[in-house]
């Protein structure tokens, strides 16, 4: 007679179903009622559709040499915007990845500044006192603690702040999300852990990743409720962040939430998707893109019309040129650039090698 | 005055900056009820309670980055890695990314942390606790390297880091925790980063240290005096700052010098100091440099130590052969 194994956890072969509101049709699901206001999801909107002619522009710069790698959002606006707008920015905080765009300008950060980053200016990092989000982050997964430990340390000091980290799949790999993870869990932080689940690290699928079947699992494994929605559903992605942030502002802890959706660009221009992608689950994916979901949505519950679409695709591409212009007028890098801000009091040797470096010789 | 060993000149300088201060948090493993494996936060958490007397779960990594949060949410931490061998654990949230944030965001963001951590060998632990890996953090823009030798150094530095708007790495002479007493002040001073400490002036020969290798260095010098030998002990305090000025006239006046380390030789410190030397100091040389340091070889077991690190016979060895040069 063999012992029996007890208090063992199932291992499903498939994750829970997403949570999702709006059906590709652009209808709401049976039984679902937006989390946000039509205005708000025209302001949504706005920001996916700047954010995909952003993508346009930056791609074709970096094709003729004027802009650096450059890592679009397509296919994942809906993921990014309608979970930051479940913040306020007059008090909550954004800790970026790099895919994140609309994030970045709903908390109030310039366009330029983008371009800065873009183009390898210093300026691309010096976030405005106003806006409460940290630098793009470029070694994944570093941010994830540094969200936990921020999040923890502006409830210490009393302040009604939540903190939403994005990183994604990859990311889920690295020791320093599981830092986070636990952290945060231990300390009743105050963050959203935002994994965005785009299908691939590059060229590495899902599946390589991990075993686990469903990334959100991960969870309760430090304390804390793991959700999946669909990521290419605004406003699935804005209800659950809602809830998460609700959560988080009455003290309850921190949140998992895997945001399915699909990277329909290169990880960046230097990639080549044709080398890794399946071409059938791009065209699955393909055929959910996130910004005419809710423009169909728009079209059933707020009169919109094929105009309204093509207006803002105006404006955003008038916008994109706003900002590159006067993101290019500030001018390149100086020299001194690289001796500022190292320390609050430079070291003496420092001083003396930027003497030497900046005086010719 | 009262005298203190260098553990309880780091547990005062704590407890006074928590009391000056209330955005100072104390971080890491076993520092609250236990008050840490070496007691150097002892009655922290009775007295300032668990909201700034926190046990860590055990992950070095977790340690920094959270403390790099933590600072950047506008508190103080001052966060202990139980051995210095465990700060690799947490090389990349520290040497990169605390180190780099006032960088990397023009001064928006500043990680004004201190990572606090016994360093160096001599006390039999276990394997992989006592590397000295000072020269890798050295070697981080950004981030400042500090090696008190001493408790009244202990205290005023460890004030000195926790104030700091950039991060420390204050590396504690563990060999010194309990046996080195002085007289230390009591209430508040600093003592600055990036001046060299003269722990005795000869003529005849500069012998270069910084953290337990002082000691070391002074002793030598106790046992070369004998030979009629009159060494300068420098004690460089802070690798990063370093007093490039101090160095350079504490070798200019004796013309002769020798660096004592506990790293290996290769890449340790010890070559930009000697490195300096040589750039700053050269015609003020009467005979070549040398190092004392540990051999190329991983950290042995304990009952190998004596044979791994400097000690008294190859530090007046190798100044006897520069003196003969």
């Amino acid at each position: 007679m063999t012992s029996e194994v007890s208090a063992q956890f199932p291992v499903g072969a498939e994750g829970p179903n997403p949570v999702r509101v709006l059906a590709p049709d652009g209808a709401l699901v049976e039984g679902a009622a937006p989390s946000m206001e039509t205005s708000e999801i025209e302001e949504a909107m706005r920001l996916m559709v700047l954010s995909r002619a952003v993508d346009e522009r930056a791609v074709g710069l970096q094709r003729q040499g004027r802009l650096g790698a450059y890592s679009p959002v397509i296919g994942q606006e809906a993921s990014v915007t309608g979970s930051a707008m479940a913040l306020d920015p007059a008090r909550d905080w954004v800790v970026p990845q790099y895919r994140e765009l609309p994030a970045y300008l709903h908390q109030g950060l310039p366009l330029e500044r983008l371009f800065l980053q873009w183009t390898g200016h210093v300026e691309g990092g010096h976030i405005p006192d106003s806006v409460r989000m940290l630098p793009i982050q470029i070694s994944i997964a570093a941010q994830i603690p540094q969200a936990a430990g921020l999040a923890w340390g502006l409830r210490l000091q009393g302040l009604d702040a939540v903190v939403v980290v994005y990183f994604g799949e990859g990311a889920s790999s690295e020791g320093d999300f599981h830092e986070g993870m636990g952290i945060a869990g231990v300390t009743r932080a105050p963050v959203i852990f935002f994994l965005q689940n785009n299908q691939y690290a590059i060229s590495t699928p899902r599946h390589s990743q991990s075993a686990a079947p469903s990334l959100a699992a991960r969870g309760p494994g430090y304390g804390m409720p793991g959700h999946v929605v669909d990521g290419n559903d605004l406003l699935a992605v804005n209800a659950v962040t809602q809830a998460a942030v609700a959560r988080a502002r009455a003290g309850e802890g921190p949140t998992l939430i895997e945001s399915q959706t699909y990277r329909m660009g290169p990880h960046n221009t230097s990639d080549n998707p044709a080398r890794y992608e399946d071409p059938e689950l791009r065209a699955r994916w393909a055929a959910l893109d996130p910004i005419d979901r809710v423009e169909r949505y728009l079209v059933r519950v707020a009169g919109w019309d094929q105009s309204r679409r093509s207006e803002l695709e105006g404006w955003a591409r008038e916008e994109v040129e706003r900002a590159h212009r006067v993101a290019m007028e500030l001018g390149g890098n100086r020299p001194e650039y690289l001796f500022e801000h190292v320390y609050a009091d430079p070291p003496e040797r420092l001083l003396r090698e930027r003497g030497r470096r900046l005086g010719g010789d | 005055m009262p005298t203190m060993s260098v553990i309880e000149a780091i547990r005062d300088a704590l407890q006074l900056e928590m009391a000056r201060d209330e955005r100072v948090v104390v971080l890491g493993q076993d520092v609250g009820a236990l008050g840490g494996v070496f007691r150097a936060s002892q009655g922290l958490f009775e007295r300032f309670g668990e909201r700034r007397v926190v046990d860590m779960p055990l992950s070095e990594g977790m340690i920094v980055s959270s403390a790099l949060g933590l600072a950047l949410s506008g508190l103080v931490p001052v966060a202990e890695v139980q051995f210095m061998g465990f700060t690799r654990q947490a090389f990349h949230q520290l040497t990169v990314q605390a180190a780099r944030y006032r960088f990397r965001s023009r001064g928006r963001f500043t990680a004004s942390l201190t990572i606090r951590s016994p360093f160096g060998g001599g006390a039999r632990m276990p394997d992989l606790h006592a590397d000295a890996i000072e020269a890798q953090h050295a070697n981080a823009p950004g981030l400042k390297v500090v090696m008190p030798a001493c408790p009244y150094d202990a205290k005023g530095m460890l004030l000195s880091a926790i104030r700091d708007p950039d991060p420390v790495l204050f590396c504690e002479p563990l060999r010194g925790y309990r046996g080195w007493r002085e007289e230390v002040p009591e209430g508040d001073y600093t003592v600055p980063f990036g001046q060299a400490r003269t722990v005795r002036e000869g003529s005849d020969i500069t012998l270069v240290a910084w953290s337990a290798a002082v000691h070391l260095a002074e002793r030598a010098a106790d046992r070369l005096a004998e030979e009629g030998v009159r060494c300068t002990v420098l004690d460089l305090r802070t690798l990063v700052p370093l007093d490039v000025e101090g160095l350079v006239r504490a070798v200019s006046a004796t013309g002769r010098c020798l660096v004592v380390h506990e790293a290996p030789l290769t890449a340790g410190f010890g070559a930009e100091v000697v490195a300096t030397i040589q750039e700053e100091a050269f015609y003020s040389l009467d005979a070549p440099i040398a190092r004392v340091a540990a051999p190329d070889t991983p950290y042995p077991p304990g009952t190998l130590e004596d044979t791994f690190l400097p000690n008294e016979e190859r530090v007046c060895r190798a100044a006897r052969s520069i003196l003969a040069a």
